[in-house]
């Protein structure tokens, strides 16, 4: 019998792994966004001094990895894995960039949710007594996204104003046994969840529905109320995701509306930024939690936060022979204190 | 005047292409197709000459203006050498084109690197 999982999809931790520390690392547009005091790094330009974007998200990968390791004053050989993805083919932004490390790597991919889904398993490894020191990182990049999942940006090509603009950047977030805090203490694993939604210009939209459902399973699953978190914050639903979810929420009969936000809408200045829907990426939910949320919550300013990262599980090929897009969101319950 | 009917004409033509992106599903790569077999049609019903007539420029420039090559490279294919040459006049009026843009765009991605949308 599982004793540490309760209800449908949720697990909660007996020996809760604290943050240790958090790094996050942005591209230039992200550095004149709305919350670029809360970066550590912004790179002066998308290249940063490699020869391809894909190099260059590898480098965010492997500087950010080693900023966090600085910031817990911990060494690669003291962590026991790390755990991460991105968005491009077979995972190679993260597969380069940790080449080097010497640490054992699971690598993941959740689309968008990544940052949640590292953080949900390294939670599990920690509580589980497999590890005492483990980082859960992603990254994601404008240039190389694009070239994955769009047009590579020599065409030149137009974007719908439903679209949302990828975030360059790498969040990473060190967690351990220590009893420092923040603490994990809950995680609940999406399903996939997919209502017809095919457009790629509109991933806001085929999340929206995932999220929703994620956030509805926590509070049924715990026994919670929203009004227990100072923030639930879903990862890059953009402005027109964000709308629907708190939309599907209402009509389940909760009303989040002063204490819900969204990551891609968070991290650009939506009015003086032409980013259309907001920011995207798995990159987009880890800095803004490695960033701006993280020193949110050792300040004091929030004290619980229930972080919802959502992803949109197609791939080119799905898009090509027109299949819908599945959404999935993993939800992570995080406490600046156990009381 | 002929500066005004060529931006005009040009202007129309391109607003339409922004009007699909903004308010249709389409992809930038269909609307492209879209164009060019518009301009194919739009020359073969006759209609794009007089289009041309009117805006010079204003009408060859954008994509409908490839179709329009194609087309007319077609017609003028056939009447001088058969049946075949609607197979190989669009080829035959579109090759300096073509060949520019292959030329030019190796010639520009040697010289330049790709930088980020901002």
């Amino acid at each position: 019998m599982a004793e540490r999982h309760i209800g449908k999809q949720t697990v909660i931790f007996k020996n809760p792994p604290s943050i240790k520390a958090t790094a996050s690392i942005v591209g230039p547009k992200e550095g004149k966004g709305a919350l670029r005091q809360s970066f550590d790094y912004i790179i002066p330009d998308e290249l940063w001094g490699e020869d391809s974007w894909e190099k260059a998200e590898s480098k965010l990968v492997r500087e950010t990895l080693s900023k966090v390791l600085q910031k817990g004053s911990l060494s690669n050989d003291q962590i026991e894995y790390v755990l991460g993805g991105d968005l491009l083919n077979q995972c190679i932004a993260a597969n380069y960039g940790l080449r080097e490390t010497d640490i054992p790597f699971f690598g993941l991919y959740g689309a968008c949710s990544t940052m949640a889904e590292s953080m949900s398993l390294g939670s599990m490894l920690i509580d589980g007594g497999y590890a005492d020191n483990v980082v859960c990182m992603t990254s994601s990049h404008f240039c190389s996204a694009e070239r994955q999942f769009r047009y590579p940006l020599e065409l030149g090509s137009q974007r719908a104003p439903t679209s949302q603009w990828t975030v360059t950047g790498s969040g990473a977030a060190l967690l351990t046994s220590d009893q420092t805090g923040p603490y994990i203490r809950y995680v609940t694993t999406g399903k996939i969840n997919d209502m017809g939604i095919s457009d790629v210009n509109n991933m806001g939209a085929a999340m929206a529905p995932a999220a929703a459902d994620t956030i509805l399973t926590h509070f049924a699953d715990t026994g919670l109320t929203p009004d227990y978190y100072d923030l639930i914050v879903t990862g890059d639903l953009g402005k027109v995701g964000k709308k629907i979810c708190l939309d599907l929420l209402n009509m389940n009969g909760i009303d989040l509306e002063n204490r819900f936000n969204d990551c891609g809408v968070m991290i650009f200045n939506t009015k003086d930024q032409d980013t259309h829907s907001g920011g995207s990426g798995c990159g987009c939910s880890a800095t803004v939690f490695a960033g701006h949320l993280y020193k949110e919550m050792m300040k004091g300013n929030l004290k619980r936060v229930l972080f919802v990262a959502t992803g949109a599980l197609m791939s080119p090929i799905s898009t090509q022979q027109k299949e819908s897009i599945p959404g999935i969101a993993h939800a992570v319950s995080i406490h600046r204190s156990l009381d | 005047m002929s500066y005004i009917n060529a931006f005009l004409v040009g202007g129309i033509i391109c607003a339409i292409g922004q009007v699909l992106i903004d308010k249709t599903k389409l992809t930038p790569a269909r609307i492209l197709v879209v164009f060019v077999v518009a301009g194919v049609l739009l020359t073969a019903f006759g209609v794009y000459q007089k289009l041309v007539d009117f805006a010079g420029a204003g009408a060859t420039v954008p994509l409908t203006g490839f179709g329009y090559t194609l087309a007319k490279g077609a017609f003028r294919e056939v009447e001088q050498t058969g049946l075949m040459g609607a197979l190989t006049g669009g080829f035959k009026a579109a090759a300096a084109g073509l060949g520019a843009a292959i030329f030019f765009g190796y010639i520009m991605s040697v010289v330049s690197k790709p930088k980020a949308k901002r």
